[in-house]
């Protein structure tokens, strides 16, 4: 047989708007043009409508993570993501509708890191989000409950598993701008809040061990229809939970030209947000990690300084192979803080490939 | 040395151009037929192992509801939600410009990766497939064919199934007329969940990937009657190869001598030989499975649809090149031209190197010969009245043909000898006995080609009784089981209530046909339940009974079994069965045998009320509906605009009818087309004879027109002697042919569909047959015996002068 012939259209259909277009990661850099709505400051988010999905931006995701311990104080970390892109701005009918869904699970060890990943169409149930009473899904993976802020989070993949029931009593966090995040100098932003005050409790499952665990998880909402600037190629993103009750969102976005365009935002331990300026916050990179599943070479050891809060960390991945081998590939992975502040939290970085350091 | 010997024997050709034409020609044929059946089988076959490794069918797992055509798609969601880790397929068929298609719908973002398509869509697209107009996937032929006709833009994907459009899941529910409907669901073999039943409420059942074996059990009785066609074919050319050798060896004999009177040795002149006969049979075999590509591509069409119509299997109908065949192709050439030179190559081991011909010499090795083929001929008969009583599979039952036509063909010299004895018998006057004592003289040389007659003859008595007694029965019983004016499939039982409360006041009868899918001794059935009802009763066609079936069919104590079912296990009026059902088994007896023409599957049939009984499930959706005659087509068109319904939804008797009959003429196309291809061979080893034999035997007429007869007289009596014989041979092929005909529809038939059927005769066909013998056996005669009327006095003379 032709192999040619035979070539999977799967692959084809969904790697294509990434590959094509060789900008921005998973396509996040592409026009919002086709009528997509385009996000303005003014608009105020409103609660819980817009915990739900928002069909006419092109991209949103419901984004957990958890750090997590078994009573021998051993770390792991979990994420749970639904992803929704949007073909077509708004809603159709059943199989015509132009919404596609993707599920990324992912659960890190000292020693592993384990990958589900899901896709669905919109418009026949397989997937969703519905804002009250609260219910995400796709599949068998859910994150449910009366409100976000109260939820259980459920997910499996090849050779793992983990059920957490999730809760805080802290308000949901806009970032940005009263939740307009900026991502571009020219610009360019998106809808952004979060939920960083979790406690979390449940059980993981890996092979076929049986761990009960605590720790806490942030959950990050954003939506928009082009949130990166076309001469930006990927992104390095931290959410810090210090164990003095802070919390901390601090992104930098690497651009064409080797500068970076960074945003945060300093959570006080009651839930106010304070933006941090775009040279507020300064990212050295320390130790890189050669990923063996993809042969990527990224950071995995940062020093991070924001010396208006007199914050001067370093963080450790707890698990540098915490690659997503997914359909867009990253690294996703809890990590260790040290220095100035201590404890725990996420890193997020896309964008590196093979030949990029 | 060695190619000097060559270049002599070669001159002979160069002389006698039309000999090495004749050569070439039998061989071309005889190689064309076989590899031309032999493409034909390869084709279906790989055809056959495509369809099952396309979309990932030879590695996927496939969960289907037990006893519906579809089912709602929130079980794939309840399923998914569950875990399982399925992707949804919606399949099924519509008619556009004159093509039945398959549609096949998919969902790309949960297809297993082993799915492939073969295409591919850039970003921007995407939004296209999956939208409401859609994007279809077709091979460029059909995407030509299908020009103008209202479906989703297609696009070529070469390597697409044949008549098969390819697109997404919601794009196949709106052309299928089946929204929110699935028709299967497929996954990984490792995928696992919980049970499927207890998560949807529905009967999944689960089987692992097909490997082509339903497919390939089902078609290889076709493939295997096609082979034997092939086969005979072959045979019958080979009959022309040994003619223009044997006519050659006869012309080179003085030549041969002379060589090896000249010291050449006997191994070197007997490579030089098969040297010279490998040549021939490389370049007959080239052509030969050059002209079989064009009469593969010319049948395979046919083919095609006949695999289609019987059994639902998908052939591309147009031929794909393969080195293989080549390769097989000169072989089978070489081979040939080997077994019809043997005879050749052993005379001239044989050839005495000083002794002159003796022509008398012929008789009594013809004694020899014939004493020995009608011992030969004895026990090929024996051996088929041995297999008529035993054969019981298509393998026994082939080999029976083969007998009894070998038989046939070995007795007809004895046969042919006999008939010329008693003419000579009553024969008066000088020349009348010689007429009559020169003829089976000729026998021995005549013999072959008139066998390759027998045989073919036979063969198209055989064939043609069988067809045509099918036809006839076919015909008659699809208007017995067609009764009903119109048959109605609704989408769900809400549509069919509906539709069955609009149409009352307009039928006469609403008849419920429901089916459900068994496991039942170890093979799959369709139990169909059926109301109790005067268009079942007058017409359903049985072929066995027991004193009241219809009665027991009312009473719930009687099943009908189709006949191919019936003669798998064994099974007559009477005996008792049981059948798995969800509440136990249900004890039934078998209260009469139905014939099921065109039906590869077992079939059973029970009282309507009792399948529902127990088969509560079951699917309320198919009915036959009867109607004063003349209205099925106006209320087809009122149903069809009122209800929405698909073509497939809805069908009067008549399309029905037309539909099954004209797949089964397409059924015997190919049959008839190489019937009427091994006569044509037939009569080209006759003529072919004939050319040899009138050159042989100028020594024996040579005296007769010393003696006074004219070379007219002589050409008449050639002539008028050759027509005899096909004559007779033609008589005889009757009594074989019918032979055939019975072992045809009583054992191949039977095992290869399960099907017995009555032997109706066809004496106009016979005669018509004889006629063309007649005519064949005169165009043969008749340039020879022209030539003799023609052949100088000179060289008449010549014959006393050369020979001696």
């Amino acid at each position: 047989m032709n192999a040619e012939r035979f070539f999977p259209l799967l692959f084809a259909m969904l790697l294509l708007p990434v590959a094509g277009l060789g900008q921005g990661f998973a396509g996040l850099g592409t026009d919002a043009g086709e009528g997509f709505a385009v996000p303005d400051p003014q608009t105020r988010f409103s609660f819980p409508d817009d915990h739900g999905p928002h069909p006419d931006y092109r991209i949103e995701w419901w984004y957990l993570t958890a750090n997590l311990q078994d009573e021998a104080g051993r770390d792991y970390g979990i994420q749970w993501t639904l992803f929704r892109s949007a073909l077509a701005p708004g809603e159709a009918e059943a199989w015509s509708s132009p919404q596609v869904w993707m599920g990324h699970a992912g659960l890190t060890t000292p020693e592993a890191h384990f990958v589900g990943e899901r896709l669905a169409r919109g418009g026949i149930g397989q997937a969703g989000v519905v804002a009250d009473p609260f219910a995400a899904w796709i599949d068998d993976w859910s994150f449910e409950g009366a409100t976000p802020a109260n939820a259980s989070l459920g997910a499996s993949g090849d050779g793992f598993a983990y059920a957490l029931e999730l809760s805080s009593d802290a308000p949901f966090v806009p970032q940005g701008e009263d939740g307009y995040s900026v991502k571009s100098a020219e610009g360019q932003a998106s809808y952004y809040y979060s939920q960083p005050f979790y406690t979390a409790e449940g059980t993981l499952t890996v092979g076929d061990q049986q761990i009960a665990v605590t720790g806490t998880a942030w959950l990050d909402r954003e939506w928009s229809s082009q949130p990166l600037s076309d001469n930006q190629t990927g992104w390095d993103w931290f959410s810090l939970s210090l164990e003095d009750g802070h919390r901390v969102m601090a992104f930098r976005l690497r651009q064409t030209d080797g500068t970076a365009y960074h945003s945060g935002t300093w959570i006080t331990p009651e839930g106010t947000p304070q933006p941090l300026a775009p040279d507020a916050l300064r990212f050295t990179p320390l130790a890189t990690t050669r990923v063996e599943r993809s042969g990527a070479t990224l950071p995995t050891r940062w020093r991070i300084e924001i010396p208006q809060h007199a914050l001067d960390i370093t963080v450790d991945a707890l698990q540098p192979q915490s690659w997503m081998e997914t359909l867009f590939p990253y690294w996703e992975g809890p990590i260790a803080i040290t220095g100035s502040h201590t404890g725990r939290g996420y890193l997020e970085m896309t964008g590196y490939d093979e030949d990029t350091q | 040395m060695t190619a000097l010997v060559f270049r002599t024997l070669l001159s002979h050709w160069r002389r006698r151009p039309f000999q090495i034409v004749t050569l070439l020609l039998g061989l071309t044929v005889a190689t064309a037929l076989w590899s031309a059946v032999q493409a034909v089988n390869a084709e279906a076959r790989a055809s056959y192992a495509a369809a099952a490794s396309r979309l990932g069918g030879d590695q996927l797992d496939s969960f289907t509801v037990q006893g519906a055509n579809s089912f709602d798609q929130s079980a794939y969601i309840a399923l998914r939600r569950a875990g399982w880790e399925v992707s949804p397929m919606v399949e099924g068929r519509i008619r556009r410009a004159d093509t039945t298609l398959r549609i096949i719908g998919f969902d790309p973002l949960t297809a297993p990766p082993q799915m492939g398509t073969g295409a591919t869509l850039d970003a921007d697209e995407l939004g296209g497939f999956f939208g409401p107009g859609g994007v279809a996937f077709a091979e460029p032929d059909l995407i030509a064919r299908l020009d103008g006709v209202d479906l989703p833009e297609l696009r070529a994907v070469d390597g697409t199934p044949p008549r098969t459009l390819l697109m997404d899941i919601g794009a196949a529910q709106r052309l299928l007329d089946l929204d929110g409907q699935l028709t299967r669901l497929v996954s990984v073999p490792t995928a696992t969940g919980p049970d499927p039943s207890d998560v949807t409420g529905l009967a999944f059942t689960r089987t692992p990937p097909e490997q082509g074996n339903d497919i390939n059990a089902l078609t290889d009785s076709f493939h295997l009657n096609l082979t034997a066609f092939g086969v005979l074919s072959f045979v019958v050319g080979l009959f022309i190869v040994y003619s223009a050798i044997g006519l050659a060896f006869e012309q080179r004999k003085p030549m041969l001598r002379t060589l090896r009177a000249c010291g050449v040795p006997l191994a070197r002149l007997l490579w030089v030989m098969l040297a010279e006969l490998a040549a021939l049979a490389l370049i007959a075999g080239l052509a030969g499975v050059a002209l079989g590509y064009f009469v593969a591509a010319a049948l395979l069409p046919d083919v095609a649809a006949t695999l289609d119509g019987l059994y639902g299997a998908n052939v591309d109908g147009t031929l794909a090149f393969r080195p293989g065949w080549w390769a097989a192709g000169l072989a089978i050439s070489m081979l040939g031209a080997l077994i019809a030179a043997a005879d050749t190559l052993w005379r001239t081991v044989h050839l005495p190197l000083l002794a002159p011909a003796q022509p008398n010499a012929w008789l009594g090795a013809q004694r020899r010969a014939m004493r020995w083929q009608i011992m030969a001929a004895s026990l090929f008969i024996a051996l088929a009245i041995l297999g008529a009583a035993l054969a019981n599979s298509l393998i026994a039952g082939f080999a029976l043909i083969a007998a009894l036509m070998l038989g046939a063909a070995l007795a007809l010299p004895t046969l042919l000898s006999f008939a010329l004895r008693v003419g000579a018998a009553r024969a008066r006057g000088p020349v009348s006995q010689w007429v009559w004592a020169d003829g089976r003289l000729q026998l021995s040389r005549l013999s072959l080609a008139l066998m390759a007659l027998l045989v073919a003859l036979s063969a198209n008595i055989g064939v043609g009784t069988m067809v045509s007694s099918f036809r006839e029965t076919f015909t008659g019983w699809l208007d017995q089981r067609l009764a009903s004016e119109i048959y109605l499939t609704a989408r769900d039982e809400a549509q069919a209530d509906a539709i069955l409360t609009y149409v009352a006041p307009r039928t006469t009868a609403q008849l419920p046909i429901f089916s459900t899918d068994l496991r039942w001794q170890g093979q799959q059935v369709e139990l169909f339940g059926v109301a109790d009802h005067a268009t079942y009763r007058d017409n359903w066609p049985l072929i066995a009974q027991g004193p009241a079936p219809w009665d027991q069919l009312r009473a719930r104590t009687g099943v009908l079994v189709n006949e191919q079912l019936a003669l798998r296990e064994g099974i007559s009026p009477g005996d008792r069965l049981s059948l798995p059902t969800p509440s136990g088994l249900w004890a039934l007896e078998v209260a009469a045998i139905y014939s099921d023409y065109g039906n590869p599957r077992g079939q059973l049939m029970v009282n309507v009320a009792g399948l529902t009984e127990r088969f509560p499930d079951v699917d309320r959706l198919r009915y036959a509906l009867r109607l004063p005659p003349g209205q099925a087509p106006d209320l087809i068109a009122d149903l069809t605009e009122r209800f929405d319904l698909g073509p497939q939804q809805i069908i009067d008797q008549q399309a029905i009818k037309s539909l099954s009959l004209s797949i089964f003429e397409r059924t015997f196309t190919v049959t008839a087309a190489l019937n009427v291809l091994t006569l044509g061979v037939a009569a080209l080893a006759l003529f072919t004879a004939m050319l040899t034999l009138q050159l042989m035997r100028l020594p024996a007429v040579a005296p007769l027109w010393a003696m006074g007869l004219t070379r007219a007289q002589l050409a008449r009596i050639e002539m008028g002697r050759t027509v005899l014989l096909a004559l007779l041979t033609g008589v005889l092929a009757i009594p074989v042919g019918l032979a055939l005909a019975w072992v045809l529809m009583t054992i191949i038939n039977v095992q290869a569909f399960g099907w017995r059927l009555p032997i109706f005769l066809y004496p106009l066909d016979w005669l018509r047959l004889v006629l063309l013998a007649l005519v064949a056996a005169a165009l043969a005669a008749a340039l020879p015996a022209l030539r003799l009327a023609r052949t100088p006095p000179g060289a008449l003379l010549r014959v006393f002068a050369d020979e001696r």
